[in-house]
């Protein structure tokens, strides 16, 4: 996987520049990767005075943004590394959007990786900053810089008469020689007065007073605003088309076709009706009259897919891991446990459409992207608008959700393609049913597995078979495709120790596109494996909380099967740390109310450990899930608070997930089309959501993510306390129940 | 044609087609984006106003059927921020994207003025029909409370 991606990503960056077709894997590289990658390590140091500070003479101090603000917090947790380093009075820091600039950003934000990524890098930016304002201080004083020492916004000499603040150094220290990133001096982590605690979050004053800008409040003079319609089937394409209706609805301006683009955009192509407000061009979309041609893609539906799976269970697939011979183990195994499971392809549903607002003029371009790759945005439009990227500034909005939808650029192609067109600013937005139907899907997945335990209850063997439609095999140039390298995590290297492991795989075809949905593989990868390790326990008679523990075993680091040298190892000691943390804060094995069941499950992710206990109760088929308490570790916590609140929001995307929504395909097209038929869990259903944060000092990791995988299962795992049956396909439904 | 109506307290006129959305109006004709578009069929919530007090999904509302009418935005709760429901918001720190928040608050605002002291059966039943895909319920809830008994003080 790593190499892969390494290779695509720099594929990416430069094709990208010569504006090309592009193509980027990098949103899945582990954060340190990033880091290790020849280009980010040949970036020339830049001013910390230009790139992540800026001061006034007027004291006004502004800490710059480098990733894509969506929700997750980072517009604060990214700025209090900065502003810790650089001895600022958190009240008084502003925040503002970087500019597009690869050469000294890192704008990907993805992977669960911003603040794992940008811990060490922003503190030495903040720490240069600081010793540079300390220098400035001490020669104007003419004193030992030692003897100065930055505080509050200032540089403090003695008494406190000896106080100068950062406005008044800025302008001698930004001439000063930047001090090496690599031995700048850095705080102990003991007087941290921002990192480490609760913070609210920045922005949270535009968002609560409806003044937030989000893409689709972008407003530029004389801009119009467009819809495309789109082949409903996947890959078809137009045949003819009729605009005489649709140009009769007031206010439509324009009505002209633009073209699919294949590999990296997954553009479908289609007809933008432009018209001078959005719902005039809506009303002009539904008056075009076409004729599409469906294609090959026609025949597939989700039980053509389901068929597939059998056919390829039916086969041996490519063997992937193989430690022993759990087969000949299986074969001998006088009791064995045997399960299949099935996950259906997933939509994010952002709660803000996609769109995307474009201005190409002959000279330049200008566009307003609600994205979480501005870079890949700004190498589009320099591709469609044949201008070089430097011609293209990118803005960089606030994202209404973001949950990997937004790491595409299909509609950002489609922008461009209009823009270029039409020649006047235009802003291309999606509707629910276009967000619905035509988006990057978290693959659909079959999984079997078989088990055995010997008779001291150990782990005797593990078997794995999976079929699913691969991310890979649709993302990979064609011919090198590795589909198995999207579709295991974790599964490929549990924690469970057993000494015959077998995990084998074939990829499903399909036309439906997939990319990476929150938490990824590890949405099915957590699902499955901690719902069969939960069967094993049942079968051993075991708690299954007693029972992870013992088949953890002892304290070691288990090598990232997948990515051994730029991964980080799976920690058991950490693994059984968050188990035990949330047993204890749950009272596992202590009464509940009547009614009321547990279930447990613990798993490791963007090299952050989780788990969770969900208690429930299931009446006349249905489940109320009444309460998650979770254990997560993700290293240093910069933001405890902001933490919480992602734990929390993954908790009800989970839920999402496990208790309503699958995308069905019939007919080559997506059966779902809004919020009626693609359900979201409302207040009513959500749970309360305890999470405790463990205060490690370890280096921080992802936390965007990894509260995800652990919901399901222990939902499921409860369920079977509950009724004694096992839920191995989800969305849960009312008949598995019965 | 034209249609009239009071907007956040000011008399507002605005000549459009008849059946366009009170949304598209207020976001695209006035440029006032912080009522949000999320489905355009009533199910999630984001688009919520007040219409003469009661809550309202603008993204079926037809301007003409405002006509003569009060309509109150999130930008009409204050122009600071300092309402209590948006100060009981920010104290626990609901938004996370924020987008649906708009809406979330405008329903809010709207079952305090009924129900100053909701119980949690009072929340599920006003604040059901907005959804939030980051899943701030919990804190939704919590800001509620807080800003009943922020209104009881005041």
């Amino acid at each position: 996987m790593a190499t892969a991606s390494v290779v695509n990503r720099r594929e990416f960056l430069k094709t990208g520049a010569a504006g090309g077709v592009v193509l980027v894997i990098g949103f899945h590289l582990a954060p340190r990767a990033v880091a290790d990658l020849a280009e980010e390590r040949e970036k020339k140091i830049p001013n910390p005075f230009d790139a992540w500070v800026r001061i006034t003479p007027d004291n006004h101090v502004t800490l710059i943004l480098g990733k894509s603000e969506m929700g997750q917090g980072i517009m604060t947790s990214l700025p209090m590394i900065l502003a810790e380093e650089l001895c600022l009075d958190w009240k008084n820091v502003k925040v503002e959007q970087a500019p597009t600039n690869p050469k000294i950003y890192s704008h990907g934000t993805g992977g669960s990786g911003s603040v794992a990524g940008s811990w060490l890098p922003l503190r030495q930016a903040g720490a240069a900053a600081r010793e540079m304002l300390v220098s400035a201080a001490a020669a104007h004083w003419n004193v030992s810089p030692d003897t100065c020492k930055a505080q509050d916004g200032g540089v403090l000499h003695g008494a406190r008469k000896n106080f100068l603040t950062y406005g008044e150094l800025v302008s001698d220290a930004a001439k000063l020689p930047i001090p090496d990133f690599k031995t700048v001096p850095l705080k102990n982590s003991s007087e941290f007065t921002i990192v480490g605690h609760d913070t609210r979050r920045f922005e949270s004053r535009e968002k609560a007073t409806g003044t937030a800008k989000f893409g689709l409040d972008s407003r530029v003079p004389g801009m119009q605003f467009a819809v495309i319609a789109r082949c409903p089937v996947f890959g078809g394409k137009l045949k003819s088309f009729d605009a005489e209706k649709a140009k009769a609805v007031p206010g439509v301006r324009d009505v002209f076709p633009i073209d699919p683009v294949a590999q990296g955009a997954f553009t479908a192509g289609g007809v933008a009706v432009l018209a001078d407000n959005s719902w005039a061009a809506m009303q002009g979309r539904k008056a075009l009259q076409i004729s599409w041609e469906e294609g090959p893609a026609a025949s597939e539906s989700s039980a053509s897919l389901h068929q597939q799976f059998l056919d390829n269970a039916a086969k041996p697939g490519k063997v992937v891991r193989n430690d022993g011979d759990a087969g000949a183990v299986l074969d001998g195994a006088t009791k064995k446990t045997e399960a299949i499971y099935e996950l259906p392809f997933a939509c994010h549903a952002t709660m803000e459409p996609m769109n995307c607002t474009v201005h190409i003029r002959p000279d330049g371009a200008e566009a307003w992207v609600p994205t979480q790759a501005p870079q890949w945005a700004q190498a589009v439009i320099a591709g469609v608008s044949k201008l070089p990227p430097e011609k293209v500034i990118v803005h960089t909005t606030l994202m209404g959700g973001g949950f990997g939808r937004r790491y595409q650029a299909d509609f950002v192609m489609e922008a461009a393609q209009v823009a270029k067109v039409s020649g006047k600013p235009v802003m291309v937005f999606w509707t629910r049913e276009d967000d619905m139907q035509h988006g990057f899907y978290r693959p659909a997945s079959y999984h079997r597995f078989s088990g055995a335990l010997d008779a001291k209850g150990n782990l005797a063997a593990w078997k794995h078979f999976q079929s699913s439609t691969s991310i890979d095999a649709m993302w990979s140039p064609k011919g090198k495709e590795t589909p198995e390298n999207s579709e295991f995590a974790t599964a490929a290297f549990i924690p469970y120790q057993t000494p015959n492991y077998r995990l084998e795989y074939t990829v499903a075809n399909s036309s439906v596109p997939r990319a990476w949905w929150r938490s990824v593989e590890h949405s099915s990868s957590g699902f499955v494996v901690e719902s069969f390790v939960d069967e094993l326990a049942a079968a051993a008679g075991a708690d299954p909380l007693e029972f992870r523990l013992r088949l953890i075993g002892d304290d070691r680091k288990i090598p990232d099967f997948t990515n051994p040298k730029q991964g980080k190892p799976l920690d058991t000691a950490r693994l059984k740390n968050v188990l035990r943390l949330a047993a204890e804060k749950a009272g596992w094995g202590k009464p509940l109310p009547k009614g009321v069941y547990r279930g447990i499950a613990g798993y490791f992710s963007f090299e952050s450990y989780t788990a969770a206990v969900v208690e429930l109760s299931v009446k006349d088929g249905a489940v109320k899930v009444q309460r998650i308490v979770y254990a997560v570790d993700c290293g240093r916590p910069i933001n405890p608070e902001g933490v919480r609140a992602q734990v929390e929001s993954a908790a009800i995307y989970a839920l999402s997930a496990s208790l309503h929504d699958a995308i069905t395909i019939k007919g080559g097209r997506v059966e779902q089309s809004n919020f009626n038929d693609y359900g979201m869990p409302r207040i009513h259903e959500a749970p309360t959501t305890e999470v405790h944060v463990v205060l490690s000092q370890e280096e921080p990791t992802g936390i965007g993510e990894p509260g995800l995988p652990v919901v399901a299962p222990a939902m499921c795992n409860a369920i079977f306390a509950a009724t004694g049956k096992r839920l191995r396909r989800l969305p849960i439904r009312a008949e598995d129940l019965a | 044609m034209a249609t009239s109506f009071t907007l956040n307290g000011k008399p507002q006129t605005v000549d459009v087609s008849p059946d366009m959305p009170l949304l598209w109006v207020l976001r695209d004709t006035l440029n006032m984006t912080g009522t949000k578009f999320g489905c355009g069929m009533a199910l999630c919530g984001a688009c919520t106003v007040h219409v003469n007090g009661e809550v309202a999904r603008s993204c079926i509302t037809a301007i003409s059927s405002v006509a003569g009418k009060k309509v109150t935005t999130i930008e009409g709760l204050s122009a600071d921020g300092s309402h209590p429901v948006q100060q009981a918001w920010m104290e626990e720190d609901v938004p996370q994207c924020g987008y649906c928040q708009s809406g979330q608050i405008m329903s809010a605002v709207a079952l305090l003025s009924k129900k100053p002291k909701p119980t949690d059966a009072d929340i599920d039943d006003a604040m059901s029909g907005n959804i939030c895909r980051c899943g701030t319920y919990q804190r939704i809830r919590k800001a509620i409370h807080r800003a009943a008994g922020m209104q009881s003080k005041a």
